[in-house]
């Protein structure tokens, strides 16, 4: 079993009870920031812990603490993005439905540290059971006296509310998230200003998602030295993943920064290997919006080294020959799957989920999903995939917020890494108007065979 | 038509609501109140329901009528009791979701975004639901019904239909 840092006692029968949880150890953190350690103390210690933002982006979290501005008169907010749409990822839903007073420690430490004295989280309206999951937990905490005025004694007080959104992915988006929370429609803002000076209100806000603030939990209750020593280089620490697609044993897995990715998707610990006795085709592994590789890359680097599960192995090769760790959404696919068809799917959802605000994403979006509906359908031209190219480019870079990076990366990626499954489509449009045309009669790409990249 | 007013029970909540954000602030609670205008009045926002929301929490019609149509949970137009919500996304699709969407518009007579004749089931198809890991999948008011079978939903359908019940999100609220 690799270290268990944020699941360790997940198996722990009534883990989601207060009492069982505090008995574990819990709430320790708390305790330790509050009485022994002044506010900075908690950020200077999250900031060495080298913890990067679990939601996405990577960014990291001591540092956008840091950003945080503690001069002004305002109130200042934590919330905490628990909006969790990207498709492939749940692993927090899972964190929260199994044990979630770990999220409302963190909750309670990190607010600590930026002074906040409200705080929100940020959970997307589907997961509506689990809204009731954290509201008990935050009363059973009260009771407790770990939320409310003069939390253990201290002066510190802090109020923590649960907010449901109502079905946008693009409240996700840090800056939609908050005007979502305003009451208002989920347009991402223009940045600067960035939340930590001009969030919530208008006020100070840190946005962080929800296993961030859970790992804070750790970091304060063991040091950020320890934390430190778990993980390799820049990536520390241990990660969720969502595992799901075409493999025996998808789930939440819990992994060191550093595990293989070979390691990941075939021992029995973690994937358990390809379904049905078939081979591995192609991986998403960071979330819908990262780069797809092949086998060949997501096994290897371009220059033949293992690839690792961390931000930077992941990333080696840059969009040529990489991809993304991103919020750590891990979707396998065999032999058999389309990846056009998958694809497809993809842009359709992207295009569902603009907001709307820029043209380039608005109509680029929608306008690659019907390229795409038609190639799939066995309606392509050939000049269609050059299109979709040339469309997701001037996308790329455009746009007031990251979606549009997202829509087109997974497009251009596509198309560099598996060209021939498009010309195949538009080549034999018969075959493919079945829509398990590969299940039927597998293809197998030159460029998944051959590992070569067609930059 | 009855008069539109929540349930005492329900106005109670709706204050606890605006109470957890800052004076003035209370069009905050606008996402949250929907979700229960929606389950108490009949599944979806009609005009005077939003109208209604719009007068409790002291803010212009026009301000609900735009998130109430941005946002994907709210209905705009009358709905079956249950409705049926199966994702389509990519990790979906890689583990069968076009059988499930198929094997529901067989048993309910029925396309992807129609409902039955007695009013009972509509069939939607969104996307990603966060429970790739146990796909396929629909949700149903609060519930999600995981790793699927055409035997699941047929059993589904039935337990559905004899509790005659309307689904809600908020099925198990506050
Ligand atoms: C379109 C879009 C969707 C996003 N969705 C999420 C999400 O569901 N959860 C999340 O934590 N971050 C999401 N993010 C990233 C947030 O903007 C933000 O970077 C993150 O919440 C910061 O937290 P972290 O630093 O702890 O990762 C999304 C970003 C974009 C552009
Ligand atoms: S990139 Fe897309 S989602 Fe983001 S602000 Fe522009 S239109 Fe909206
Ligand atoms: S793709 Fe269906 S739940 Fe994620």
């Amino acid at each position: 079993m690799g270290k268990q840092i944020l699941l360790e006692h997940i198996n722990v029968p009534g883990i989601h009870t207060f009492d069982v949880y505090r008995k574990t150890g819990g709430y320790a953190s708390v305790e330790k920031a509050l009485k022994t350690m002044t506010p900075d103390q908690v950020t200077e210690e999250v900031k060495e812990s080298g913890l990067r933002g679990r939601g996405g982006a990577g960014f990291p979290a001591g540092l956008k603490w840091s950003f945080l501005d503690r001069k002004s008169d305002k109130p200042r907010y934590l919330v905490c993005n628990a909006d969790e749409s990207e498709p492939g990822t749940f692993k927090d839903r899972y964190l929260m439905e199994k044990i979630p007073h770990l999220l409302i420690e963190g909750m309670i430490t990190s607010s600590y540290a930026l002074g906040a004295r409200t705080a929100y989280i940020y959970i997307r309206g589907e997961y509506m059971y689990i809204v009731r999951i954290l509201e008990k937990a935050i009363e059973e905490a009260r009771a407790a006296g770990f939320l409310g005025n003069n939390i253990l004694g201290t002066d510190y007080s802090l109020e923590l509310y649960v907010h449901p959104g109502a079905g946008a992915y693009i409240c996700g988006e840090e800056t939609a998230l908050l005007e979502s929370l305003e009451g208002k429609r989920g347009n991402p803002r223009l940045k600067p200003p960035f939340p930590a000076i001009a969030g919530l209100y208008a006020c100070p806000t840190v946005v962080n998602n929800v296993e961030t603030i859970a790992s804070v939990v750790s970091i304060i209750n063991i040091s950020a030295d320890k934390y430190n020593d778990v993980g390799i280089g820049k990536s520390t620490g241990t990660k969720l993943i969502s595992a799901s697609g075409h493999i025996n044993k998808p789930g939440v897995y819990e992994i060191e920064l550093g595990l293989p990715v070979e390691e990941f998707i075939y021992s029995d610990e973690y994937c358990g290997g390809i379904w049905k006795g078939r081979t591995l085709k192609a991986v998403v592994a960071g979330g819908s919006s990262v780069p797809i590789l092949p086998a060949s890359l997501i096994l290897k680097t371009a220059k033949g080294e293992p690839r690792l599960m961390t931000y930077e192995s992941l990333a080696d090769g840059g969009f040529v020959s990489g991809t993304m760790l991103g919020s750590g959404g891990f979707i396998v696919m065999d032999e058999t799957a389309c990846i056009v068809r998958n694809l497809w799917t993809y842009t359709r959802f992207y295009h569902h989920e603009s907001c709307g605000q820029c043209s380039p994403c608005r109509e680029g979006t929608g306008w690659m999903e019907k390229v795409l509906h038609r190639i799939e359908h066995g309606h392509g031209h050939a000049e269609d995939i050059d299109l979709l190219v040339d469309i997701a480019k001037k996308i790329e870079g455009n746009t007031i917020c990251p979606l549009g990076d997202a829509a087109a990366w997974p497009v251009a990626s596509a198309i560099r890494h598996f060209r021939d499954e498009f010309e195949y489509h538009v080549k034999y449009p018969e075959k493919v108007k079945n829509p398990r045309h590969f299940e039927i009669e597998p293809m197998q790409s030159s460029y998944t065979l051959a590992g070569t990249v067609n930059a | 038509m009855a008069e539109i007013k929540f349930s005492d029970e329900t106005l109670a909540l709706v204050h606890r609501i605006v109470k957890r954000y800052p004076e003035g602030k209370q069009k905050s609670a606008l996402l949250p109140v929907l979700h229960l205008a929606q389950a108490e009045f009949d599944g979806w926002l009609d005009v005077p329901v939003m109208d209604y929301v719009a007068s409790l929490l002291n803010i212009k019609p026009i301000e609900v009528y735009e998130v109430a149509s941005f946002y994907s949970m709210y209905n705009l137009s009358p709905v079956g009791k249950c409705l049926i919500e199966v994702c389509q996304t990519g990790p979906c699709w890689l583990r069968g979701s076009d059988d499930i969407v198929g094997h529901l518009e067989k048993r309910l007579g029925i396309k992807n975004g129609e409902t039955t004749s007695d009013g009972m089931f509509t069939l939607k198809t969104v996307e990603c639901l966060g429970s790739c890991g146990t796909a396929p999948m629909l949700q149903c008011g609060a519930e999600y019904y995981e790793d699927l079978t055409p035997e699941k939903i047929d059993s589904l359908l039935e337990k559905l239909k004899t509790s005659g019940e309307r689904s809600t999100y908020m099925k198990s609220r506050v």
